[in-house]
Order: structure tokens, then sequence, then C-alpha cells
């Protein structure tokens, strides 16, 4: 199993999402977060204040599938999510070692 | 009797008028005055315009602060301005009108005496003279009207110390200030013998010869003395440039300056944490001004509907000129901009709602919202003081720019009213040089007076309980910490 961890720009949430569901992914997590990276960020002004902001509103989305539906998964995510502009986002995988359904207690494949 | 009605210029150079009165012998009838009773609509009028002045302050004012703060000093700040509103009430009638309105002793030209505390001898029946002679309101309504703007115009200074002054300072500090600086302002400006009086005196002037005319002069002179010292100048505020905005407006710089920047200013950001609550504040301080501009005819007529169209026009040309130079100067217009545009043009518009025309009204809109655009970003910023919400920019340079714009924009050559001089019974001269200067030592008196009055006052406050909450207090949010309480639990 792993974990796609996806950085993306929050108005490409639902193509993601529906990308994802396609693929016969049951379910996903997503975080409003803020953060940067070579998009950085963008000047707000109030009256006389300048405020230089950094973190840009993205969305983490989170979602654990089978170590065999990684690359399609991660297809799905950039095919969707990509604008071609800076800010589109990133994504991450990463291992996972146990997973539970706590309705049935069933384990790791078949908890996902 | 002449209760304090007030405002209009004072009748002071009478003795030309006089004497051309003169040549025309005029058999003075002294007819039985029968007491005037107040008319029905100017009564409705000034009880619908002091609801709107309170819809000024809360929710307008509040919201309109409110929403510039960070959340977690929005509850402060409505608490600050709505504390503000009911303590001044309570005073106002316990000896705030007194001080004011009513005849003062050695210092009438300062300040009222106590003659009216707890407004004594007020009944249903009393009445309170208009600007016309015989026209009077029920002096309930009056009192009701000038409570209003005595309960905005400290509410005005708490924008300048928002975020990082301490509730129980605030609780001591309103009630020294308007004791101390407002009352006596307001009386300086606005405290007149009536128009009754004054007339009266000017028509024995008229008709007396001989050994009679000294002594019917004397007492003309008397009746003119028995005023405020600006209106005895001959000042020229409306609806309360001097009175609230400059006043209020320089208490704030001088709050500010004293109670000091806010942790973290110019390092963290502070954005408004609600624009939206922000608009709606400003729109509802407009609908509200209708009453403080519109009403401060204390009448429903003519003068009334003038003073309407201009808080219409001034405010409007002053938020697109807000806009206009933010679009200029950083590239583009901004909400808060317009929002702020729109308070910067009720500010300027207040003193002259009533003698400016509209289209006066409209040039003096249309600088009022750049020069107060100026005064918040690059004279605040070369300053580096910390005015939270721009009480001071706004409210004293735009109140500065309105006073002074009143003393060329009365004048009938560019539109204006002129002023109404009650020895003759009709408009008279008008010496535009003269009256600005007028307004300008107005202002300078005002300046002063507030601004030293308010450096004394928050001295006091300061050693007896201090001025701001502990760095971690603030860094907290003053809901938390005076109140107990947050703006939003969600």
């Amino acid at each position: 199993m792993k974990l796609v961890t996806a950085i993306i720009k929050p108005f490409k949430l639902e193509e993601v999402r529906s990308a994802l569901t396609d693929l016969g992914l049951q379910g996903m997590t997503v975080t409003e977060v803020k953060g940067y990276g070579r998009q950085k960020g963008h000047t707000e002004i109030y009256r006389g204040a300048e405020y230089a902001v950094s973190f840009l509103p993205k969305i983490k989305l989170e979602v654990v599938v089978p170590s065999g539906g990684v690359d399609k998964a991660v297809e799905a995510i950039v095919r969707t999510a990509r604008t071609g502009q800076i800010g589109d986002g990133k994504i991450f995988v990463s291992p996972i070692e146990h997973a539970v359904r706590v309705r049935t207690g069933e384990t790791d494949d078949s908890a996902i | 009797m002449n209760f304090g009605s007030l405002r209009r210029i004072a009748v002071l150079a009478l003795a030309a008028g006089m004497i051309g009165l003169l040549a025309a012998p005029v058999l003075a009838q002294a007819p039985t005055p029968t007491p005037p009773t107040p008319n029905k609509g100017d009564t409705a009028w000034m009880l619908t315009a002091s609801a709107l002045v309170l819809l000024m302050t809360i929710p307008g004012l509040a919201l309109f602060y409110g929403g510039l703060v960070r959340t977690k000093n929005m509850l402060s700040m409505l608490m600050q301005v709505f504390f503000t509103v009911c303590i001044v009430c309570i005073i106002w009638v316990v000896y705030g009108y007194s001080l004011a309105f009513s005849e003062g002793t050695s210092f009438n030209s300062l300040v009222g005496g106590f003659s009216k505390a707890f407004l004594a001898g007020v009944t249903p029946d009393s009445t309170a003279e208009t600007f016309t002679d015989g026209v009077v309101i029920p002096e309930y309504a009056y009192i009701c009207f000038q409570m209003t703007f005595a309960a905005i115009t400290p509410a005005l200074i708490v924008g300048s110390m928002a975020e990082r002054m301490k509730f129980s300072a605030i609780v001591l500090f309103i009630p020294l200030w308007v004791t101390f600086v407002y009352f006596p302002i307001a009386h300086m400006v606005w405290y007149w013998a009536g128009p009754g009086a004054t007339v009266a005196a000017s028509k024995a002037v008229a008709a007396a010869t001989g050994d009679a005319k000294a002594a019917a002069e004397a007492a003309l002179a008397v009746v003119q003395a028995n005023a405020g010292i600006a209106f005895q100048w001959g000042a020229l505020d409306f609806a309360g440039g001097t009175v609230v905005h400059i006043n209020s407006g320089i208490a704030g710089l001088m709050g500010a300056l004293l109670v000091g920047k806010r942790v973290g200013y110019g390092r963290e950001a502070m954005p408004p944490h609600s624009l939206t609550m922000t608009l709606v504040g400003a729109a509802l301080l407009w609908v509200g001004w209708f009453g403080f501009n519109a009403g401060s005819a204390l009448e429903a007529n003519g003068t009334a509907a003038l003073a309407m169209i201009n808080t219409f026009v001034a405010t409007a040309a002053a938020a697109l000129a807000w806009m206009l130079a933010e679009k200029v100067a950083k590239g583009k217009p901004s909400l808060l901009g317009g929002a702020s545009g729109a308070v910067a043009g009720l500010v300027a518009v207040t003193p002259a709602s009533g003698f400016a025309g509209p289209m006066g009204a409209i040039v003096l809109g249309l600088v009022a919202g750049m020069v107060c655009m100026f005064a918040c970003s690059a004279i605040k910023n070369a300053l580096g003081y910390d005015d939270a919400l721009d009480v001071f920019g706004v409210h004293c340079v735009g109140g500065i720019l309105g006073a002074i714009g009143t003393g060329f924009l009365a004048a009938p050559l560019l539109g204006g009213t002129g002023v109404f001089d009650y020895a003759t019974g009709k408009v008279g001269d008008y010496d535009m040089a003269a009256q600005v200067i007028i307004q300008a030592k107005t202002v300078a008196l005002t300046l002063v007076w507030s601004g030293v009055g308010t450096i004394v006052l928050l001295t006091i406050v300061k050693v007896l309980v201090g001025l701001r909450p502990g760095t971690d207090q603030e860094r907290e949010g003053l809901d938390l910490v005076d109140h107990g309480e947050r703006a939003y639990n969600y």
C-alpha cells in the first residue's frame, strides 16, 4: 500500500476527485492548507499597509492505494490537476505499513 | 426661553445694518409673546434623525471598525464602541447636556454650567430653538439628538488604539474624555443664545433712539456674548466637522502615539479579518449620516434637504476619488479604499453640509477622497505611528479639509448658502477670506484643546490602571483576555 499525498490548486479538487473515483478508489481525505513553492505569494494592500502573502491556499489530498495502483493514481492526478502554470502543486508517494477498517476490523488492502 | 439651541453664525457686525434700518422709522410693536409650539413634522424628523445617528455608531461604526481588526480582537472592538455609547448616554443626561448646552458661569465661552444637570427643569413641554426665530422642537428631542453626537465622537477614537488598549483603560478614558474635551468643544462651537434673543435684541437696537440706543446695543452685546468662543468668532460647523471629527481624529492620533504600536506592527501581517463587515458598517454609517447631517438643520426643511443631497454626492465623489487614486498609485482599486473614501467624504461634508451647494460638495468629496488616501498611506508610513484604523487620516484630516472647505464653499459665489444674518433677517454679505481665517482658528482651537486634553487624560489613565495588556495577552487577543469569549466558534 502506498500513501499518495497531492498538493493541488483548490479549484482542481473536483476534477481530481472525479478522475480518482473513476479508477475505482473508494475514498480520500482532503485538507485546506497553505504553502508555497516556486509560485511564491502575492501582495495585499489594505490602505497604507502592504503585506507580502507568502502562503497561498492549497488543497492537500491524501489517498491510500494498493501498491499496484499507484502509477495510475499519480497519472490521474497529474492529468487533471495540471494547468501548466506555476503553482500546480506536487505529489508525494510514501509506503504504508498497515491499515485497518474500524467498522469491520478488515486489514490492509481490503481495508482501503 | 433660550435653551442652548446652537450653530450658525452669530451676528457679529451689526452696526452697519442697524444704522440702515434706523433710517426707516419702524414703530416697534411689542406683541404679547405666545410661546411657540413645536411643529409635528420637525419633531418627527428630529426623533428619526436621532435614531439614525445611533445606527451610525451601533452597529455601523462598530462593524466598520470590527471588520478591520484581526479575528482575535473583533469582540473587543465591538465592545469598546458599544460600551462607549452606553456610558455616554448616561453621562449626557446626568451632566453632559448641561455642560455642553446650558449657560455657563464665568467660563461661559468655554463650557456650560450645571443648571440642567440631571435634566433639571426639562419637561415634555420644554422646547429648544432651532435656527429660525420662532421655531422650536421639544427639548427632549434636542437632548436625544445631541446625545447621539456625544456618543459617536469618543467611539471614533477607539479605532486608533484598537487591538492593544485594555478594556479597563477604555472604561476610564471615555468618561474623562467626554467630560473634559467633548462637552467643552461642543459648547465652544455650538452654544449660543438662540435666534429668538438675537432677533429680539437686534430689533430693540433698531427701534431705540437716543440714550436708549446705547442701552439696547449693550443688551445685544450681552446676547451675542452668551455663546461659545468659536461661535462668537463666527465659526461655521453645520454638523460637527470640528466638534466630532477633528476632535476625535486628533485625540486618536495622540492615543495611538501614547499607547504605542501594536506588538508585531510592521513585522507581522495584520490584515482586516472581514472587509464584508467593514462594508456593511460603512454603508450603515452612510445611511445614519443622513440623520447626522440633515438632522443638524433641527427642522424638516430645505436646509435639511440640502444637507441630505450633499451627504449623498460628497460621499459618492470621495469614494470614487479614493478608488481612482488607488488605481493610479497602487495599481488596483480596492473595496476598502472605496469604503474608506466614503467615510472620508462623509467626514469632510459634515461641517459644510448645510452651507455648500451640491456641486461644491462634490468638489469637497473629490479632494477629501484623494487627500485622505494620501494621509492614510504615504504620510502614515513616513511618520511610522500605528493609528490602527486610521482615525487621524480619515477623521482629522478629512475634518480639517471640511472645516476649511466650508469657509470657501459657503460662499454664494461658489453655490453656497452664505450666512444668515439674524439682524437683517436675510443672508448677509460673505467675506470668504475672513471666514476661512475664522475656520482655521477654530480648527487650531480644537486641535490644541483636544490634543493636549487627550495627552493629559491618557497619562492619568496610564498611572491609574495602565493602558495596555501584557505582550502575551495582546498576542492572545483582547477578546479572550478582556471579555472571555471569541467572536467565531466554528
